[in-house]
């Protein structure tokens, strides 16, 4: 089993026992998309919801920064891996308001959450389990073997899920 | 030129920024003694232009446990001020003061959170005291947001939040000797690029 590090604004795909992780999601939204047919697992890690959000002149090869941009690269990448794309299911995490106040900015979070599941239901993805919102972070394992997503939080007892 | 992005800032700039985190953390080590009640004495800090990555690896990598209170800066001046204390020095000023240590910072009790709370007030007042008054800007912050968890996390805040603009911090890292033991914190400021324009601009240094 090796463990695969998605790091912020990145996304990978795993086969067989391998396993995705990504760390400390706080705003951010981690996405994992599994084929449990061919056994093979995506995650990536967005930090916005829309590209077309993005300040003039930010750089395009910060698609995967994005929840549109970055989602279709996944779907793409994990195409090219051998994964049917019609038969993809989603479980997602992350989109915490770390901090309280009524700032847009703080309010991210929710706002990546709603654009995750716009651009997967465009996608026709299903989400079979969510570990979003709230006010901490996470860290999130995704097993290629059998598509369970873990999530492990500070001062929590780990969920599978 | 205007600076549009932080890779722009030459070592001239850096060198204002590192005069400006050392006039902020003076303000902040005579601030802090007066509330410890016991000597403070600070080293020169070390001020550097990180990478969101590579501040958080120097904050002991995403899965770190650790304090930090995010204040808003508006006015002269729009941004963000994130102060990132360790378990290890939020205990040595609660040992300097109450006589006992944390024992568990996600779980801090009452008199804890708001005594943390005081020193992220004051840690940021005196950074920010000191930017306002050697250029002559008037610049408002809000009350200091305190959340313990892991320090990628918490980072990631301001990191989205400056994402759009750049992907570097103004790190600003401080050593204090506070009853005889040296304690670290860290001081992260991420300002709109207008307003290093604006800050460099009322320095006189050219950009």
């Amino acid at each position: 089993m090796g463990i695969i590090t998605v790091g912020i604004s990145d996304l990978n795909v795993a086969k067989g026992t391998d396993v995705l992780a990504t760390y400390a999601l706080g705003s951010c939204v981690g996405i994992c998309l599994y084929d449990a047919e061919r056994k093979i697992a995506g995650l990536a890690h967005i930090m916005l919801p829309l590209s077309k959000d993005a300040a003039a002149g930010s750089k395009a090869e910060n698609r995967r920064r994005y929840a549109d941009t970055g989602i279709t690269e996944l779907i793409q990448t994990m195409s090219m891996n051998g994964a049917d794309t019609k038969n993809l299911t989603a479980k997602i995490a992350g989109g915490a308001q770390m901090f309280s106040t009524n700032s847009e900015v703080f309010n991210i979070g929710e706002r990546n959450v709603a654009a995750v599941k716009k651009i997967l239901a465009a996608y026709k993805i299903r989400i079979v389990a969510e570990e979003t919102g709230l006010n901490f972070g996470r860290t999130v394992f995704f097993y290629a073997e059998d598509g369970t997503m873990e999530v492990k939080a500070a001062g929590r007892p780990p969920k599978k899920v | 030129m205007a600076i549009t992005n932080v890779d722009e800032l030459g070592a001239m700039h850096l060198d204002v920024l590192k005069e400006l985190g050392n006039i902020g953390s003076g303000n902040a080590a005579s601030a802090l003694s007066s509330l410890l009640g016991c000597d403070t004495d600070i080293s020169v800090p070390a001020v550097k232009l990180l990478d969101f990555g590579d501040a958080i690896n120097f904050l002991g990598g995403p899965e770190q446990i650790a304090i930090g209170m995010l204040v808003n800066l508006t006015g002269d001046i729009d941004g963000m001020m994130l102060y990132v204390l360790q378990h290890s020095c939020a205990s040595k000023m609660t040992a300097a003061v109450f006589g006992s240590e944390i024992e568990d910072i996600m779980n801090m009790n009452e008199m804890e959170r708001s005594f943390i709370g005081e020193v992220g007030n004051i840690m940021s007042a005196s950074y920010i005291n000191a930017i306002a008054s050697l250029t002559g800007m008037t610049i408002d912050i809000s009350v200091p947001q305190m959340q313990v968890d892991m320090v990628g996390a918490i980072l990631s805040v301001p990191a989205v939040h400056f994402a759009q603009i750049g992907d570097k911090v103004i790190f600003i890292d401080d050593s204090f000797v506070i009853g005889g033991s040296e304690v670290k914190s860290n001081m992260i400021l991420i300002p709109e690029m207008a307003s290093i324009d604006t800050l460099f601009t009322k320095l006189g240094v050219g950009t």
